[in-house]
């Protein structure tokens, strides 16, 4: 039963985001601040994980292709669409829901449990306007970037390892990271990101906004931005590929 | 002034106020007093809409505040003023951007208008040069006097103030309290405080509200309270070593 109790809590959450806000300037400057806080900072992580990923999918391609009547080239493309289509979106988003959603939990149950919220309330302000609708906007204005950084910095990656570890020659994995590229592919993984981005900070501004108590309170609100987020990325990640891909 | 009627509130099964009425008036220092978990809190935040109540209402200078919705709320709620417990400012934001906050969101003033109204509300609570400190770079008094510099900043008619002396040492306490009944008096303001302080009950117990388990116990100023012969009172007032000295 608690479910339908959070579901309805979270759509009139959702509704009270979309008031009209105080004053539109102070909105503007929030979400650059968000945008930010929760892309600039990424970049280093997203990268770090993104190189790797890149490189260990090549090797393993490689180390798996025993048939001789495959040619080399198919390394490249396989790294390339796994890279698009699922690791970039799906396990940078499950990262970021480790690092943004815990980030965005613990920042706003703080806020709840020291009464900040309240004075928010107080000044007649729309708390949930003035806080999370900024970070969702950034979120899902900036995850995209990241996400193209990703597939960039992976399937280079990729190439790095081939030549580093002599593997696959340079010409081989750029013939095929060119060959038969479908540039709708890219589309997907950005409408995938899209609605990761949405459900993380909505999740994790939920949980944060609705915590009750005190610091011990906000670290369980935190963990549980955490793993809702991420187990409802991979559902809709299942959802989703099946809606559009098929 | 700020009439509560009949207010009765709970959460879930458990009653927390029970069809609790009084008058709080302007120009004055307004107590609330009780023990802990009586319901203090609760009250003060039905007045101010951060509960809604079950049934009665809250009349600000005879508008019904109970009965509107949240933008009609909108000109009540700039008129007020609240003092949380725990200073709740705003950690991201320095002493000079907590206090400006209400007016970059609420108001038209100018740049030179909004830190003109800082510094004079930062100058009232004798804190003229921490503008650019963070909150958690400053003591327990100077959050609240911070905290009353934000509440002030707006120029509220009704001033609320959750256990102002709450975490201070004694000597800090008398300082915030003298604060708090300056201003009342300078502006003219509704002010309301909810404490348990005795110290805030001698010195400024003009209009007193005594809670007990959530409903209006007793009421009355510092000298009545003294001699109320009311046992819960009595228990309350004298419970400390130094009251019960004073008493013989
Ligand atoms: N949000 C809430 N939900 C449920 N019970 C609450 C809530 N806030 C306060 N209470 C209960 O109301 C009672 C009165 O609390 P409070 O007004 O905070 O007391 P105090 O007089 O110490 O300020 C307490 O028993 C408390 O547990
Ligand atoms: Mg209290």
């Amino acid at each position: 039963m608690k479910i339908f109790f959070h579901l309805g809590r979270y759509w009139l959450f959702m509704a009270s985001l979309f008031g009209k806000p105080e004053k539109f300037s102070i909105y503007r400057r929030r979400v650059l601040e968000e945008m930010e806080s929760i892309g600039v900072s990424s970049l280093g992580i997203v990268s770090l994980i993104s190189v790797f990923m890149g490189a260990v999918i090549t090797i393993q391609t490689v180390y798996n292709l025993v048939n001789p009547l495959v040619p080399l080239y198919v390394v490249g493309l396989v790294a390339r669409d796994t890279m698009i289509i699922e690791f970039s979106p799906t396990i940078i988003m499950l990262v970021l829901a480790g690092k943004v959603g815990s980030s965005i939990a613990s920042e706003i149950g703080t806020m709840r449990v020291t009464e900040q919220i309240d004075a928010l309330e107080i000044m007649g302000i729309n708390s949930s306007g003035y806080l999370v609708f900024p970070k969702m906007i950034a979120a899902i204005f900036i995850a995209p970037f990241l996400v193209l950084i990703s597939m960039f910095v992976g399937i280079a990656g990729g190439w790095v390892a081939g030549e580093l570890s002599g593997v696959i020659p340079s010409t081989d994995y750029i013939k095929g990271i060119q060959y038969q590229f479908l540039p709708f592919n890219v589309t997907f993984a950005m409408i995938k990101t899209v609605v990761f981005a949405y459900l993380i900070t909505s999740i994790s501004s939920y949980q944060g906004f609705y915590t009750d108590g005190g610091a011990l309170e906000v670290g369980q609100s935190s963990t549980r931005a955490v793993v809702y987020s991420s187990v409802l990325i991979l559902i809709f990640d299942y959802i989703i590929t099946q809606l559009i891909l098929i | 002034m700020i009439e509560v009627k009949n207010v009765s509130k709970g959460f879930g099964e458990k009653q927390i106020l029970k069809n609790v009425s009084h008058r709080f008036e302007k120009g004055k220092v307004n107590l609330i007093i009780g023990g802990s978990g009586s319901g203090k809190t609760v009250l003060v935040k039905c007045m101010v809409g951060l509960f809604e109540v079950d049934s009665g209402r809250i009349e600000y200078d005879g508008r019904n505040f109970s009965e509107m919705n949240f933008k009609e709320r909108k000109p009540i709620r700039q008129e007020i003023g609240m003092l949380f417990q725990g200073s709740a400012l705003f950690d991201s934001m320095t002493v000079e951007q907590n206090v400006m906050f209400p007016l970059t969101m609420l108001s038209d003033l100018s740049q030179q208008e909004k830190t003109d109204r800082v510094n004079f509300c930062l100058q009232r609570v004798n804190l003229p040069s921490s503008h650019k400190l963070f909150p958690a770079e400053i003591s327990g008094g100077m959050k609240k006097r911070v905290a009353i510099a934000r509440a002030i900043a707006m120029n509220p008619k009704y001033l609320f103030c959750d256990e102002p002396n709450s975490g201070l040492d004694p000597k800090t306490s008398i300082v915030i309290d003298e604060l708090i009944m300056e201003i009342t008096e300078e502006f003219q303001m509704t002010t309301i405080i909810n404490t348990h302080d005795m110290n805030s009950v001698i010195t400024m117990g003009d209009n007193i509200l005594f809670i007990h388990k959530g409903e209006k116990w007793w009421s009355g100023n510092e000298q009545e309270i003294l001699k109320s012969g009311n046992p819960e009172v009595d228990e309350f007032i004298f419970a400390s070593k130094i009251m019960q000295h004073l008493r013989k």
